[in-house]
């Protein structure tokens, strides 16, 4: 009743908000390939986004569009209640494109005031802001230095400031964790969570599907220059779920295939059923009490996104692969 | 716009502020003065030493044979082909029996073949001598010959132009030399600036920074940005230079004695007609140099040679942009791409040698209305006057045609560098970047 209000609530939330990014119908065609293909999809203020999809998929295609580097052949977005305008609204956008570089003889202070200007802001204010975050982010002594005395990872940093620093309403991330340690990696990662918590809406496009489980609200799967996929990372795993259940167990060999489930596999102390059609978990349960199978642990098991994203892709493939073969 | 000034001013910036700007800026002009006093220095050090044996049956050739620096003429006796250089000599010079009415020719023989020079300065003693020997024998007396040679050698050509009722002193060996210092000129700076650009870009790209930035401004303004941005570059480098020029020479003006600076300046008051007498040689040479530079239209040859400069530069660069644009890590594809663009222009630099001497052919004409070489073109023919080698509507249309030229070719160029840009690990030919510039994208 209670979990029924707090849902409500949340619902409520999320239909009262207008979506800060609104795609429909995009198409962007080349001369030998059809990169993007009548994508459609909203992202919600305030949420991290995760836009996924293999090498080639199109999403950089839809991450220059969004960005307004590339006109759509068809199709509209919506940026914040408005039609985009690439020039004017490019000051509410801060992109990190995985293919990212700096000015190698430039010196860092002087370069972070240079992009942050191309991003509208005055010389003051981009100064002010700049100290601010190399302060934040333990890049002080920095100022001075040139890029190519800079580590991989120290660049990788430099970069995300710098696509942070105008405060943009919407903050396009292109694997930005990619080259980072472990500690820094963190670091990012926790000024990612304030930001979207301060109200920045964050899409996020990268490969690694255990850092889009840990970070991302909501995901788009594109393969192809189709979307394939779309929803919050709960619902996804929800609607990918094969009623495989883990029983954890001291008598493993006891459990055989039933009318209720069959045994999909077996390890040392553990066993992975699969419940038949037409049956519940409960009666899985009660099955194995009624045999007097003690019980350690009992769980759903839910498919990792990375096994969702393998098994979308391959599918994907293997048909364009059977229409190719017509 | 804003935007584009700050990127112009990152480029401007970056390259001034640089130490190899300054030192190319201050070394060059001494570079080329100690190439041209080098060059002349060993030239006249530098000089082998002949001794030639002469065999003159004609008895009237020794007079005319002088030794000099470079060569020693000996008239030994019981000399022949087989013998001269075991005698100590470097070549044996063999003269036959001249007679009127009867060309013969003399032979040298040498260990080791003789310059060209040289050997147009012994055959022109040996032809004259031969010359002066006719006319003797037709009766002119020795003495009359050398007063007519005097005379010969003291007057000179004094070319004027007629414009209107007004007749202009004009000097053709100056023009020549204005032309070709501008054409060359811009010859070099078009190359040095255009891959100046060309290598802008190509940095943009392959450090992977051109994304970032064209997230925030058109690509279009970030290659305009770039492309202006350098040619402030290069103007700053010429007014640098003029500068440069002018410091240093007065400073030489400065060095020279006293007394010859005096006698400079009462030159100057009296436009030249202090007369020999009073003026000594040195003051007179350097009077002279300055009465033929002040003949030359300056304030419209430099406003020329900018706005050439400027044109070209625009004209060219963008072409060397949308070439930096498509090229991936490999530099060698930049050469093959750049081939087309450096071609028009070594072949504008040949034009301009020949227009210098000859500013009004059909070539000339044509070479210096067309954009692609009426930079340097032009510059060679203005050099000679306008409008009397050049009139005002050639001008202007060769002024109109390059401002056209350059807007289209960067026109053609930013729609070749927005999808280049941003396109890496695809070798990329001419034909698809027209293509690419032809077809409506992104």
């Amino acid at each position: 009743m209670i979990g029924n209000y707090f849902t409500a609530i949340f619902d409520y939330k999320i239909d009262s908000m207008e979506p800060i990014l609104s795609l429909s119908h995009l198409k962007k065609y080349y001369a030998t390939q059809k990169a993007v293909d009548d994508i459609s999809f909203d992202i919600q203020k305030g949420s991290i986004f995760g836009l996924l999809g293999p090498n080639g998929a199109g999403k950089t295609t839809l991450l220059r569009m969004i960005t307004g580097i590339f006109y759509p052949d068809q199709g509209s977005i919506i940026l914040d209640g408005q039609p985009f305008r690439p020039s004017e609204d490019i000051s509410k956008i801060g992109y990190m494109p995985e293919e990212r570089g700096m000015y190698k003889k430039m010196k860092i202070g002087e370069q972070a005031l240079y992009l942050a200007q191309l991003k509208g802001l005055s010389k003051a204010e981009a100064t002010e802001k700049i100290k601010y975050w190399f302060q934040k982010l333990e890049m002080e002594s920095w100022w001075n230095k040139k890029v190519e005395d800079l580590s991989k990872g120290m660049s990788q940093k430099l970069q995300f400031v710098v696509t942070v620093l105008h405060e943009p309403k919407l903050i396009i991330l292109d694997e930005p964790f990619s080259g980072l340690d472990p500690v820094n990696a963190n670091l990012i990662k926790d000024e990612i969570y304030a930001l979207a918590k301060k109200g920045s809406t964050i899409i996020f496009s990268t490969h690694r599907m255990e850092q889009v489980e840990e970070i991302c609200d909501h995901i788009v799967l594109v393969n192809l220059g189709k979307k394939i996929l779309d929803g919050t990372v709960a619902e996804v795993k929800q609607s990918f779920k094969e009623n495989i259940f883990s029983i954890e167990t001291d008598s493993p060999e006891n459990i055989s295939d039933n009318n209720i489930f069959t045994v999909v596999r077996k390890d040392v102390n553990k066993i992975f059923v699969k419940i038949n059609d037409g049956n519940n978990s409960n009666e899985v349960l009660s099955h194995l009490i009624n045999n007097n199978i003690r019980i350690v642990s009992y769980n759903e098991l839910l498919p990792s996104l990375n096994e969702i994203f393998i098994k979308l892709v391959e599918s994907t493939h293997s048909t364009t692969r059977a229409f190719q073969n017509i | 716009m804003h935007k584009i000034w700050l990127i112009i001013q990152r480029e401007y910036s970056t390259r001034v502020k640089n130490k190899r700007f300054l030192l190319v800026t201050f070394l060059m002009p001494l570079l080329m003065m100690g190439l041209i006093f080098g060059s002349a220095y060993l030239s006249t050090t530098g000089i082998e030493h002949r001794t030639i044996a002469v065999i003159d049956p004609n008895g009237f050739v020794k007079n005319a044979l002088k030794n000099t620096d470079q060569i020693e003429f000996k008239f030994p006796e019981n000399i022949d082909t087989n013998n001269y250089s075991k005698n100590g000599y470097t070549d044996i010079l063999i003269l036959p029996k001249f007679e009127k009415n009867n060309k013969s020719d003399y032979i040298l023989r040498s260990k080791k073949s003789m310059g060209l020079m040289l050997q147009n300065s012994i055959s022109e003693k040996i032809n004259n001598a031969i010359e002066d020997q006719l006319l003797q024998d037709a009766g002119i007396q020795q003495n009359t010959l050398d007063s007519i040679h005097k005379a010969s050698q003291v007057a000179e050509l004094k070319a004027y132009e007629d414009k209107g009722n007004v007749s202009k002193e004009s000097n053709a060996g100056l023009a020549m030399g204005i032309g070709y210092a501008s054409g060359f000129l811009i010859y070099i700076t078009l190359f040095i600036y255009g891959t100046m650009v060309m290598r802008g870009v190509m940095e943009e790209k392959t450090n992977r920074i051109a994304e970032v930035i064209i997230s925030s401004v058109k690509p279009f303004e970030l290659m305009l940005g770039k492309i202006i941005g350098i040619g402030a570059v290069g103007l700053t480098q010429f007014a640098l230079w003029i500068v440069l020029i002018i410091s240093l020479t007065s400073i030489g003006m400065g060095l020279l004695p006293a007394d010859i600076q005096h006698q400079v300046t009462t030159l100057q008051q009296s436009n030249g007609q202090m007369g020999m007498a009073q003026a000594s040689e040195s003051a007179m040479r350097i009077y002279n140099m300055q009465h033929t530079i002040a003949t030359a239209n300056w304030p419209l040859i430099l406003s020329c040679f900018v706005f050439y400069f400027l044109g070209g530069y625009l004209f060219y660069s963008a072409l060397f942009a949308a070439v930096g644009s498509v090229v991936n890590e490999d530099p060698q594809d930049a050469q093959s791409l750049v081939f087309p663009i450096t071609m028009p222009i070594i072949f504008s630099y040949i034009i301009t040698n020949m227009v210098t001497q000859n500013p009004n052919t059909p070539l000339a004409f044509w070479a210096s209305i067309i954009p692609l070489s009426s930079p340097m073109v032009m510059m060679a023919r203005i050099a000679y006057g306008v409008p009397s080698a050049v009139s005002y509507w050639e001008l202007a249309l060769s002024m109109t045609l390059l401002i056209g030229g350059f807007l289209f070719t960067t026109w053609l160029s930013g729609k070749i560098y927005r999808t280049g840009i941003l396109m890496y690990g695809k070798k990329v030919s001419w034909k698809t970047m027209i293509k690419w510039a032809f077809t409506k994208q992104s």
